[in-house]
């Protein structure tokens, strides 16, 4: 090979020049410049509609309400009041052991139906994973509702056994409590549980379940050597999923919670309506977040060192 | 810029974060020419490629063809086709949509477009399929496809990555020489991506061995074959021998060696420059040996003990293990005898010899 | 895997699993073709009084009318992002995809609530009257985020080299698109317009925070619940959603599943 890196024509020289050429070429070149350029309407929308709003709710906390005006600053009045408001606390750790238990159980319930869909079912597997899938687009708001006509004091279940015979008066202990909004709650999100354990199943190869018989394993042991721990991540997915959204739920306790199952979403949504202190539901808003970030931070690493020291 | 120069690569790199998937290679390919990239996954060979098609540009180097340079060139303005390694052949199109597909901003009529569309259905063999959905075809006609779709623009250079990767071996050596045949009918070079070394052997004009991002020796299949010019492309092409050596002399375009346990040697140097006292290697080829059961007459001769023998239709293997030497020695034979299987009668103590010119000299690295 | 074990124990779960999901909300329908002012058994004779009372509502008209106004406009918006982003991420390496990627998918997990007093705040800071504009607004980004994990699976779902054949072919981004992309995406947008319209049609939360004076169907149906008396008329206007959501949601799905089916089934 003959040394000619130096001497390049001079039409070359000329041709990559000039700003447009440096910029049409800085274009084709650089595809994280191009990923980018196709993100960025996405990615604005996402900093103006969700982004700033939320990193500007964090500093209206700080702010605090006399009458009708805001006063702009940053104590930490409103943190101190939720300090101080026994009940505050109270509602947001029920809130927490709620949603706590209505992950638990959606994905205790969502797991089987899971791997029956991706492991039993050979023939209509679409027509399962429709039906399972319809409820996650559906109105959220619906699915509520119709346990608080089933739960009702004269709903359907009462006015049922009644009918029956089975009973005289209407159980009034079936609506307006925190078990009415744990069976609400897990109904209205048992969709989001199964998706994400579904496809980790799928996604799991064959072979290796095979590879495990092969080598010795029962069916049980294969399912807990092989399977559950390759599903983990599903099951991750599938508790954040349930779990970080039905901590601010407020539909659900305003329909069936009553007194007793009222939960943060609700305090915070009274801020907002008659109590009108916007900085203090705005704080309320960020001890929420706060408080599902750190729990989820937890039960990741909590997860994930479970995991590793499985294997 | 050599004359003849229709590519020409300058000193390319690219690099994918820390990763240097090419590394300054330089190439220069003649118009009309087959050229080969050759190399193991992951050597930079179908970057290369893609650089050349404008789908990756170099992080620093220029790449010429037909003396333009391509950095600001988008892939869709330059002067090359490709036949990608899963065909890409668009299945929402029938054969004949996909074959015409590039056609549409040349402003043809429709007859026009029609003709050049059967001209190439002609040329892949495939007349009558054009109405077909191109879901239906098969693995090979998939491939005609994706050729007729890239030819049919008359690319100054087709480049063709891994395409016959996907086919089974008999059709793959079909569609070798046919392919070959077609690279000499329309004349357009040809730059053609294998990791299939008897593929590349089969096809080229000259082969570039690639690895680890730069490329270890560019000619033709003959010469990369018969002089190597380094232990890697030796290595990699075929099956060799190698035996540790040390110069005694250099003079009169003959290297004296001392073999050791081969004993002394004499060979020609090829391109590569020695000194006295150095330690080489000597590079020889499984069918360059001849084996006997009694001592030749004379020449190069050493005595072994058959390891392993293997029939295997038209030529024999042998694994002889000679002293001192730390491998066995690979030996071919071809079976000129129906009656005769040599590896039933050779067997335990057997004879090796060789002619001096079927020695390559390599430098020991 | 024999068939004879196929329904098992967990089969019967499996359909008791169906069950559970499905029954609880056919008793919508139910109670509305119920002759009852009370939701209660025993069930006292079919009529259609109730949904002709829930056409007849003005208020109920034009909250629908409402629904349509922001649903239509966010399923497209929100799929030509979601498209966009998720070719963007499909296609191209590019430093911290990763977390941009979990960015725009945010809104899927957090609460409601949050994202609609976050939104009310600055909306009342910079002077934004609250209309069907500010829930839109409000929609986009949670439907968008749908829409690019619907238009991920899908663009992963075919070969990248079509893209760039078409390139090498002689054309641009634009018309590669157009000639490539978009025919074999095109049962994911259908998907995706289909789903963002039905989420931001069936929202109530964000909705009822940023709607102001306009409810959508959503925030009247809630608003109705207060009154006894207008139950059955909310509960013949629930199972009206229903029934079209789910028709709509059923068609979504099988567009999208279908073509990636054998290829991907792990396209959820």
């Amino acid at each position: 090979m003959v040394d000619r890196s130096l001497a390049l024509p001079d039409s070359v020289a000329k041709k990559t020049t000039g700003p447009f050429q440096w910029l049409k070429s800085m274009y084709l070149r650089s595809e994280p410049f191009r990923g980018y350029v196709m993100l960025s309407p996405t990615l604005l929308i996402m900093i103006v509609a969700l982004g700033a709003p939320v990193l500007f709710l964090f500093v209206v906390s700080f702010w605090t309400q006399h009458l009708l005006d805001f006063t702009p600053g940053f104590v930490f009045d409103n943190y101190i009041t939720f300090l101080e408001k026994g009940n505050y606390q109270n509602l947001l750790w029920r809130s927490i052991k709620i949603s706590g238990f209505v992950t638990i159980l959606t994905v205790l319930l969502a797991y089987p139906m899971a791997y029956f869909i991706a492991f039993r079912v050979t023939k209509n597997k679409l027509i399962w994973i429709i039906l399972i899938t319809v409820p996650f687009w559906t109105s959220y708001l619906l699915r509520v509702f119709a346990w608080k006509i089933i739960l009702g004091y004269n709903g359907v279940v009462n006015s049922g056994l009644a009918e029956l015979g089975w009973i005289e008066a209407p159980l009034e202990f079936i609506l307006y409590n925190p078990f009415a909004v744990v069976v609400t709650l897990a109904h209205a999100w048992a969709a989001f549980a199964i998706l994400p354990i579904y496809v980790s199943l799928e996604k799991i190869d064959r072979s290796l379940l095979e590879a495990a018989t092969d080598l010795g394993d029962t069916p049980r042991q294969r399912f807990f050597r092989i399977t559950l721990p390759l599903s983990m991540a599903g099951v991750v997915a599938a508790s954040l999923l349930v779990f970080i959204p039905t901590v601010g739920d407020f539909v659900t306790p305003a329909l069936v919670g009553g007194p007793k199952g009222l939960m943060i979403g609700n305090l915070i949504q009274l801020q907002f309506a008659k109590a009108n202190n916007w900085p203090m539901g705005a704080a309320l808003s960020v001890i929420s977040l706060m408080a599902i970030t750190g729990i989820v931070c937890a039960f990741l690493w909590f997860t994930k060192r479970i995991r590793t020291q499985d294997l | 810029m050599q004359d003849d120069s229709f590519i020409s690569i300058r000193d390319v790199s690219k690099h994918f974060g820390d990763v240097h998937a090419v590394d300054q290679v330089s190439i220069d390919i003649a118009k009309g020419e087959f050229f080969s990239l050759l190399g193991p996954s992951g050597c930079g060979k179908t970057t290369l490629l893609r650089m050349l098609a404008g789908f990756e540009f170099p992080t620093f180097g220029e790449i010429f063809i037909d003396g333009q340079p391509m950095s600001s060139v988008a892939a869709n303005h330059r002067p090359v086709n490709m036949v990608f390694q899963s065909y890409a052949i668009f299945p929402h199109l029938s054969v004949s949509q996909n074959i015409g597909y590039g056609l549409r901003n040349d402003k043809l009529s429709k007859a026009e477009m029609e003709f050049k569309v059967d001209e190439m259905l002609e040329l892949i063999k495939l007349q009558g399929y054009g109405d077909r959905q191109s879901t239906q075809l098969s693995g090979g006609e998939r491939q005609r496809v994706a050729l007729a779709r890239a030819l049919i623009k008359r690319p100054k250079v087709l480049l063709l990555d891994e395409p016959l990767g996907a086919l089974d071996k008999q059709l793959r050596e079909q569609m070798q020489l046919e392919l070959r045949a077609l690279q000499r009918s329309v004349g357009i070079t040809f730059v053609f991506v294998t990791h299939d070394q008897e593929e590349a052997l089969t096809m080229s004009d000259r082969i570039a061995v690639m690895s680890e991002g730069k490329y270890l020796q560019i000619d033709t299949p003959n010469q990369l074959y018969e002089a190597p010019q380094n232990r890697k492309v030796a290595d990699f092409i075929g099956t060799v021998n190698f035996f540790n050596a040390r110069t005694e002399s250099v003079a009169g375009g003959k290297v004296s060696m001392d073999a050791g346990p081969l004993g002394k040697l004499s060979a020609a140097p090829g391109k590569l420059e020695f000194s006295e006292g150095q330690n080489v290697l000597i590079a020889i080829r499984p069918e360059k040996f001849s084996i006997s059961i009694e001592k030749p007459a004379s020449g190069n001769a050493i005595e072994g003990t058959t390891d392993a023998a293997a029939y295997l239709g038209d030529r024999s293997h042998f694994y002889v293990r000679v002293n001192g030497v730390d491998k066995p020695v690979a030996v071919s034979a071809q079976n000129m005898d129906r009656t005769h299987d040599v590896t039933q009668t050779h067997q335990g103590q057997v004879w090796l010899s060789w002619e001096d010119d079927a020695m390559v000299i390599l430098h020991e690295d | 895997m024999s068939t004879k074990n196929k329904f098992g124990a967990l089969g019967v779960f499996a359909v008791s699993y169906l069950a559970f999901v499905y029954i609880p909300v056919l008793f919508l329908p139910l109670f509305s073709f119920n002759d009852s002012i009370y939701v209660a058994f025993p069930l006292k004779g079919f009529t259609m009084q109730w949904y002709y009372e829930a056409f007849q509502s003005d208020g109920l008209m034009s909250s629908l009318k409402n629904s349509f106004k922001v649903g239509v406009p966010v399923a497209i918006l929100s799929t030509a992002l979601g498209t966009l982003a998720a070719k963007a991420v499909t296609r191209y390496r590019m430093p911290g995809k990763a977390p941009v990627m979990s960015f725009i998918m945010t809104p899927l997990v957090v609460p409601g609530i949050i994202v609609g007093v976050a939104l009310l705040i600055i909306a009342n800071m910079i002077g934004v009257t609250l209309s069907l504009f500010t829930i839109a607004i409000a929609h986009v980004p949670m439907c968008a985020a749908f829409s690019m994990w619907i238009m991920i699976s899908r663009l992963e779902g075919f070969d990248k080299s079509m893209e760039e054949a078409s390139f090498d072919l002689g054309e641009g981004a634009w018309m590669t698109f157009w000639r490539v992309t978009f025919p074999l995406i095109l049962p994911g947008i259908i998907a995706s317009l289909l789903l963002t319209f039905t989420i931001s049609f069936d929202e109530f939360i964000l909705a009822s925070f940023l709607g102001g004076s306009e409810p959508t169907l959503p925030v009247y149906m809630w608003s109705q619940l207060r009154f006894p008396n207008t139950l059955p008329r909310v509960l013949a206007l629930g199972a009206m959603i229903l029934v079209v959501s789910f028709v709509l949601v059923y068609f979504a799905e099988w567009f999208r599943r279908r073509g990636t089916q054998i290829k991907t089934s792990s396209g959820v």
